[in-house]
């Protein structure tokens, strides 16, 4: 047996903390699980029929025995609690400058695209030291992002956006899997997870690879005339998409004059509807209003916006999500 | 061929003269002890077929690779396993055997409080698990017991609507079995049977069949509607068609988390009446174990968003649903506590039944302070679809749901048919179960760790050593179950007869003759005594009247 771990690698900032935080739980169960079964083996030995022992005096019910063993275990549940649930609200909250890469999940492959426009199959190539946010949806049922390493995992949902964020730590190769059973070749649905230093990973993105398509198939090695648009960065494809692919621009006009909303900035920014509720413009409500603009209209604007539904790919939308971005990027800078 | 005879007017015995007459007798018998026993033989049937398919599974993940299996297949073989396991097993296991036979003779009634309808949720059970297999002789169904959509009700092509159409009935069965049991205890006691002179396996099947009814609708609804959606193509839960996926995660866990409940709870109960009997004592704080399962029962509905950590849900949510989770520790400690409390000054004696209380309570312990790492967020985010909490949920369904089932079955086996069973058999086969059962699952923890996710057909080859180790064990306990098969059958001719009360236990269903009478009391018992009415020096004198040879 050349290869028999018992404790996963340690390979993003979260896996220190989880395994803290695991290996006190596990001290702690030691303390009950371990000690338990030797008392209960102490007094089955003890009180065994057959042993001579003193059995007078028998009580039945003992209120302040019943309290130490309520409160002491609920202190301690409460203790490990509070600890699991600050480092889960960091796991869930990405920083700021995270790096933005887009998932998209289907039966049986993950398709990555990577803001450069380069795009890889059950493949995922990040940098180490540097916060990676995944935006990830999936194309039919649902799915989940797995790396062991970095102790994330994140369930992928057709039709809405699931996010989650890791930093790496360590260069190396690790398992992808999806946790989420999805058909047939739900244990097919694996690949790597590739942490490279910075330059690395730059020189990475920068090498012309094998052509794959928006819809994860593998173009072969030629160049064919579709390399130009898919191998674009995403925030080029999406303003092309938005100015003429599908038109956003004549309604959502940056001077404000336009029959929508202007868009610019928009992204991270709370919306007053016309029914005077706030939402947040997050991922989901600008691809909501894309593909069922009458959901949830803008306050001051008419609905008058047609679905776009059927008439965007995933791989598009992820393209307009990553120009709408950039256009609040622009803005801060 | 009897070594000897039973007592005359058991419910066993027959006045068929013709075997139409026999089969109706039995087929058509309102007799709650009978059809208490025509569960405990289908439902063992169906423990067979699903530990079938577990050897399959089992057999499969010897080798990284998939060699025995198709990808489809082993889809298919676990699939099989978790729903006949979950649905046609453990659900109605300890609840329609052991309390059928149980609840009236404990309370001192002479039969449920709707005989009928009781022998009607046998047949739903029947026409249910008909269903189910029917699917899987047709080809089976892909989609794993939980169903979750939009892969069951868009994507999947098996038969899904059939075996759905099977658990879907086997609820009303679920069902009718517990309105059956809380109007009983609620109205059948004999007189004197106050609720806190209540056997504590009474206590546990009420609290039991309150979750059964008032949960199991929901469970029905869902099921109903991904049938609509897959049918007719109806968006309910497909995002392609307008749907919501999570919805069907909310209802089907809103089920599915109470039904734990529903499994182990009726374990709770046997394992209070086998310690109570085999150290000859009252049991330890009988209000807080009573109030615990109750407790259990009113936390079970609030906690089922732990089964959606990583789903998508908001942050807030999962930190609910934790810290709501963290609180159901709480009883589940309490009744380890007060058992363990009960051992002190008892006089104990390692007969079977005893042996599997034992053994759960080892193993509960295992299953259940698991069950605080997967409700730490931080940390199910890691574990959950792993391994992990497939151990997780096997130390508490088979160690603490069977282990319960099995002993129990040995403690009333007695009564059940009025003869006794070879104990060094019954001794050695929950020794072997106990091994078997830790061999095959603790490993899994270690690769759940690691990060090898469930429902995998194929893995990577560095998890091969843990899972040839499970697999060992579970061959190991598959002998540990199918020895108590044997003994249990050959004692029905040759075991030595039982008399009223074996065990010198307390309690109503002890007082009359093993096998009962039909009509269980030929008058009704007046109750002056709490439950577990031990006398003071019972265990003192049990000890002393101890002499080599006597039973251990």
């Amino acid at each position: 047996m050349r290869d028999f771990p018992l404790f996963p690698e340690q390979a993003s900032t979260f896996a220190g903390p989880v395994d803290a935080l695991y290996w006190t739980l596990v001290g702690l169960s030691l303390i009950f699980g371990g000690v338990l079964p030797f008392i209960i083996l102490y007094l089955m030995v003890r009180y065994h029929r057959s042993q001579k022992a003193d059995r007078t005096n028998q009580v039945h019910s003992s209120l302040p025995l019943e309290l130490t063993w309520t409160v002491i275990p609920l202190v301690l549940v409460l203790a490990v609690f509070f600890w699991g649930a600050f480092l889960y609200i960091e796991i869930r909250n990405p920083p700021d400058r995270s790096l933005e890469i887009y998932v998209i999940g289907k039966q049986w492959m993950w398709h990555v695209q990577h803001p450069n426009g380069k795009r890889e199959n059950n493949e995922l190539h990040v940098p180490i030291g540097q916060p990676v946010r995944l935006v990830m949806t999936s194309q039919d049922v649902i799915h989940s992002f797995y790396i062991p390493a970095f102790r994330v995992k994140q369930d992928v949902l057709p039709g809405r956006y699931t996010t989650m964020w890791f930093e790496a730590t360590e260069p190396g190769e690790y398992h992808l899997f999806c946790a989420e059973y999805c058909g047939t070749e739900h244990s097919l649905m694996v690949g790597r997870v590739v942490a490279m230093r910075m330059a690395d990973y730059e020189r990475w993105l920068t090498t012309p690879g094998e052509i794959i398509l928006p819809d994860g198939s593998t173009g072969g090695a030629v160049a064919s005339p579709l390399v130009g648009a898919i191998g674009d960065p995403m925030v080029l494809a999406g303003s092309q998409l938005f100015a003429t692919g599908l038109g956003c621009a004549s309604c959502h006009r940056n001077d404000g004059l336009g029959i929508g909303p202007n868009l610019e900035g928009i992204y991270g920014t709370e919306v007053r509807l016309d029914n005077g509720e706030l939402v947040f413009a997050d991922e989901n409500y600008l691809r909501e209003s894309i593909l069922n603009p009458a959901a949830k209209v803008a306050t001051g604007y008419a609905n008058v916006m047609p679905t776009y539904d059927g008439q965007v790919s995933e791989d598009q939308m992820n393209q307009l999500l990553a120009y709408l971005k950039s256009l609040g990027a622009a803005d801060a800078e | 061929m009897a070594t000897t005879a039973l007592p005359g007017h058991n419910y066993l015995q027959d006045d068929a003269s013709t075997v139409g007459a026999w089969f109706k007798s039995w087929f058509l018998t309102v007799d709650h002890k009978r059809i208490a026993l025509l569960y405990l033989l289908s439902i063992n049937v169906f423990f067979l077929l699903g530990g079938l398919a577990a050897t399959v599974i089992r057999v499969e993940l010897i080798t990284p690779q998939g060699d025995l299996l198709s990808a489809d297949l082993y889809n298919r073989a676990f699939t099989l396993h978790g729903i006949i396991m979950v649905f046609f097993f453990l659900i109605p296991g300890t609840p329609a055997v052991l309390g059928n036979f149980l609840v009236p003779l404990m309370i001192g009634a002479r039969d449920m409080a709707f005989p009928r309808l009781n022998l009607f949720s046998w047949y739903l059970y029947m026409a249910g698990g008909l269903f189910a297999l029917t699917a899987a002789i047709f080809g089976g169904v892909d989609t794993g017991w939980t169903f979750y959509t939009p892969f069951s009700s868009t994507y999947a092509n098996s038969n899904v609507i059939l075996t759905i159409a099977g658990a879907f009935i086997m609820g009303f069965s679920s069902i009718a079995t517990g309105v059956n049991f809380i109007v009983t205890i609620h109205t059948m006691r004999a007189p004197g049977m106050t609720w806190f002179r209540l056997p504590l396996f009474i206590w546990s099947s009420y609290a039991t069949s309150l979750i059964i009814v008032l949960a199991t609708p929901v469970v029905g609804i869902t099921l109903l509607l991904v049938a609509i959606e897959r049918i007719w193509g109806v968006g309910i839960f497909d995002p392609a068609l307008g749907g919501d996926p999570l919805l069907f995660q909310h209802l089907f866990w809103f089920y599915s988390h109470p039904a734990v409940y529903i499994m182990i709870l009726p374990g709770f109960g046997v394992i209070s009446e086998l310690i109570a009997a085999f150290s000859r004592k009252r049991v330890f704080g009988y209000e807080f174990i009573a109030f615990s399962s109750m407790a259990i029962a009113l936390l079970g509905f609030l906690v089922w968003g732990h089964h959606m950590f990583v789903s998508g849900q908001s942050v807030y949510a999962g930190l609910v649903f934790s810290f709501l989770t963290m609180l159901v520790a709480i009883p589940s400690a309490i009744k380890i506590f007060n058992w363990t409390a009960t051992l002190y000054k008892g006089s104990i004696s390692y007969r079977t039944p005893m042996l599997y209380a034992l053994g759960f309570m080892g193993l509960f312990v295992i299953g259940g302070l698991t069950g605080i790492f997967l409700g730490i967020v931080a940390i199910d985010i890691h574990v959950t679809d792993t391994y992990f909490v497939v151990a997780h949920f096997h130390y508490v369904m088979v160690g603490g749901a069977i282990m319960a089932y099995l002993g129990g079955i040995h403690y009333w086996w007695p009564k059940m048919t009025g003869r006794m069973y070879s104990e060094v058999w019954g001794g050695i086969s929950a020794l072997i179960i106990f091994v078997g059962f830790n061999m095959t699952f603790f490993p899994q923890f270690v690769v759940g760790y690691l990060g090898m996710p469930r429902r995998y057909h194929v893995y990577p080859e560095e998890f091969q050593v843990l899972h040839v180790l499970s697999s060992a064990g579970a061959t190991i306990l598959a002998i540990g179950f199918i020895i108590p098969i044997i003994y249990l059958t050959l004692s029905l001719w040759t075991g030595k007869e039982a008399g009223n009360n074996p065990w010198d236990a307390t309690g109503l269903e002890w007082q009359v003759s093993s096998p009962p009478p039909t009509h269980n009391f030929l008058e009704i018992p007046v109750v002056t005594t709490e439950a577990y009415a031990y006398a003071p020096d019972a265990a003192e004198q049990d000890a002393a009247n101890w002499r080599p040879g006597s039973p251990l």
